[in-house]
């Protein structure tokens, strides 16, 4: 049994033994739960991709004279002006006004908020255009101006889910090519496409949210962030495998970080023809090796976690809860699979390059002294079902 | 000698009837594989294509299709992959056929192009979420 406070003096004073999710598994593999657990302090997981459900706050500070903002556009992309004079939270799915859309399908979606967020953090000169219905104390009504991240008081990047656990697979039973948020799934069957980082993923390696709480340090695209709650859709409640692992979404995280301290290879703006555009994310999660139970659920392989496969033409708009079938991570990253006896090519959303690659980033600012862990203040909840949507008439 | 060769072909506004596909199959003995083609209103347009056929029926099948104002290009350019710009993410590998767009490494899953094997359809342009592959046709 180890405690925070001993792991984070280790860290302090470079003594902490620190793996990556991969070494973590080789070690175990090769020398057993029982010595990884006494013998590392701490394992990094990572993951790499599109997700939708984040977005910034920012503080522009006053202008002269001053104004209250009632609408502004970030180079022609809309952000909520409904907080206080300065404020806007602008979020990474937000088209520009007149943006075609789907009007002419499949649309192209070239630009939105998860670019401008890139573009933030790149540095990058970007277009405010802002109106007011003037105040007496807020007299300026209309504003055109150019900033960088450096002109602004604060760019905190607040996203109210990342990090799914676990994420179903999307294919195309229809006899036409789909256009999703998974992308481009192919008549009959003709492709599957996941988005998971797999045995790399932060809660793949926490299922039971042990280490992994509200006030848990993430390294969120390079800075030093927080889990600030819960994410949205939050549902602990679901079928698990073997070594607790959940076999459909299950967790999820809200983080938040200070985005001029991001880099922007890991905040980048992307776009699904047909679909829209999101923002794909690099995020790390240091978990400490408290006891052996956590060391066992690092010990995750991808053959050990399964995910379900969704037709994306009919169950998943529906909503009609069919599963085709499911497979593993292992069968997934074979680049043709065999399922329902068709062999099926894979596509990956999740980059799990990019995920090998945070997870050493992060090890080597743990090495360094630099990042040190925290006690979650409130466990994640562990039990917690998903609510649906009922229309009413 | 039977060779196989990949040529892009790039009509100006050309007011001409002439079926050229057809007069390349039947005048110079030649299998076509068209790969990609547009025409835009303008009348202009591109071919992509592989000859394969005698070496010479080749030679003369490009001085027929160049006297008609088409500029003639053998450079593998149909599709150009910006490496800066992908993630590695592995979108693009059940939309590319040919594995032009492949796994470099099985182990950190990197994606590499293989510009030989491209057939210039263009599928990774409007499937890649980065836009890392782009064209010069388009």
């Amino acid at each position: 049994m180890k405690t925070y406070n001993q792991i984070n003096e280790k860290i302090s004073s470079g003594k902490a033994v620190v793996l990556t999710a991969s070494e973590m598994k080789e070690y175990i593999e090769a020398h057993g739960v029982r010595k990884a657990a006494k013998d590392v302090d701490v394992v990094t997981t990572a993951t790499f991709g599109p997700m939708c459900s984040s977005g910034c706050f920012l503080n522009f500070g006053h202008s002269k004279p001053k104004m209250r903002i009632t609408a502004c556009r970030l180079d022609g992309v809309p952000a909520y002006s409904g907080i206080a004079a300065v404020d806007c939270y602008l979020g990474a799915t937000q088209l520009r006004d007149r943006d075609p859309a789907n009007s002419n399908f499949p649309g192209k979606f070239d630009f939105g908020g998860g670019y401008v967020m890139e573009k933030l953090v790149r540095g990058e000169e970007i277009e405010l255009t802002a109106y007011s219905y003037g105040t007496q104390d807020y007299p300026l009504r209309d504003l055109k101006t150019k900033f960088t991240i450096h002109d602004l008081n604060q760019a905190i990047m607040v996203n109210p889910r990342n990090c799914y656990q676990n994420y179903n697979v999307a294919t195309n039973c229809s006899d036409k090519r789909l256009y999703t948020y998974m992308g481009q799934l192919e008549p009959k069957m003709g492709n599957l496409t996941y988005c998971s980082a797999g045995e790399l993923s932060p809660l793949l390696n926490d299922p039971l949210y042990e280490t992994i709480g509200v006030g848990s340090v993430v390294w969120l695209a390079g800075a030093r962030g927080h889990v600030f709650s819960e994410g949205t859709q939050h549902c602990p409640t679901c079928e698990r495998t073997d070594n607790d692992v959940p076999a459909e979404g299950a967790g999820t995280l809200a983080l938040t970080a200070d985005m001029k301290k991001m880099r922007p290879e890991f905040v980048r703006g992307c776009s699904f023809v047909g679909y829209g555009v999101s923002l794909a994310l690099g995020i790390g999660i240091p978990i400490p090796v408290l006891n052996e139970r956590i060391a066992k659920h690092l010990g995750v392989r991808d053959k050990d976690i399964r995910a379900q496969v969704i037709d994306y033409s009919t169950d998943y708009p529906l909503r009609t809860g069919n599963v085709l079938g499911t497979v593993t991570y292992e069968q997934l990253k074979s680049e043709v699979i065999e399922f329902k006896g068709k062999k099926i090519t894979v596509s990956s959303m999740s980059s799990r390059y990019k995920a090998l690659e945070i997870c050493q980033l992060l090890k080597d600012d743990i090495l360094k002294g630099d990042f040190l862990l925290s006690q979650p203040l409130a466990p994640l909840p562990k039990e917690q079902g998903m609510k649906q949507l009922t229309i009413r008439k | 000698m039977i060779v196989t060769h990949k040529y892009f072909l790039k009509f100006p506004k050309c007011e001409t009837e002439t079926p050229i596909v057809y007069h390349l199959v039947k005048d110079y003995d030649l299998e076509v594989n068209i790969f990609r083609a547009k025409v835009t209103s303008e009348g202009e347009g591109y071919l992509v294509l592989d000859l394969k056929g005698k070496e010479v029926k080749i030679a003369e099948a490009l001085k027929y299709v160049a006297s008609f104002g088409v500029s003639i290009d053998t450079i593998d350019k149909g599709v150009i992959r910006d490496d800066s710009l992908c993630t590695h993410c592995g979108n693009c590998l059940s939309h590319c056929k040919p594995k032009a767009l492949h796994l470099a490494d099985p182990v950190t899953r990197r994606i590499a192009f293989d510009e030989k094997l491209c057939i210039a359809c263009g599928r990774c342009i409007d499937n890649c979420p980065m836009k890392a592959c782009s064209s010069l046709l388009e």
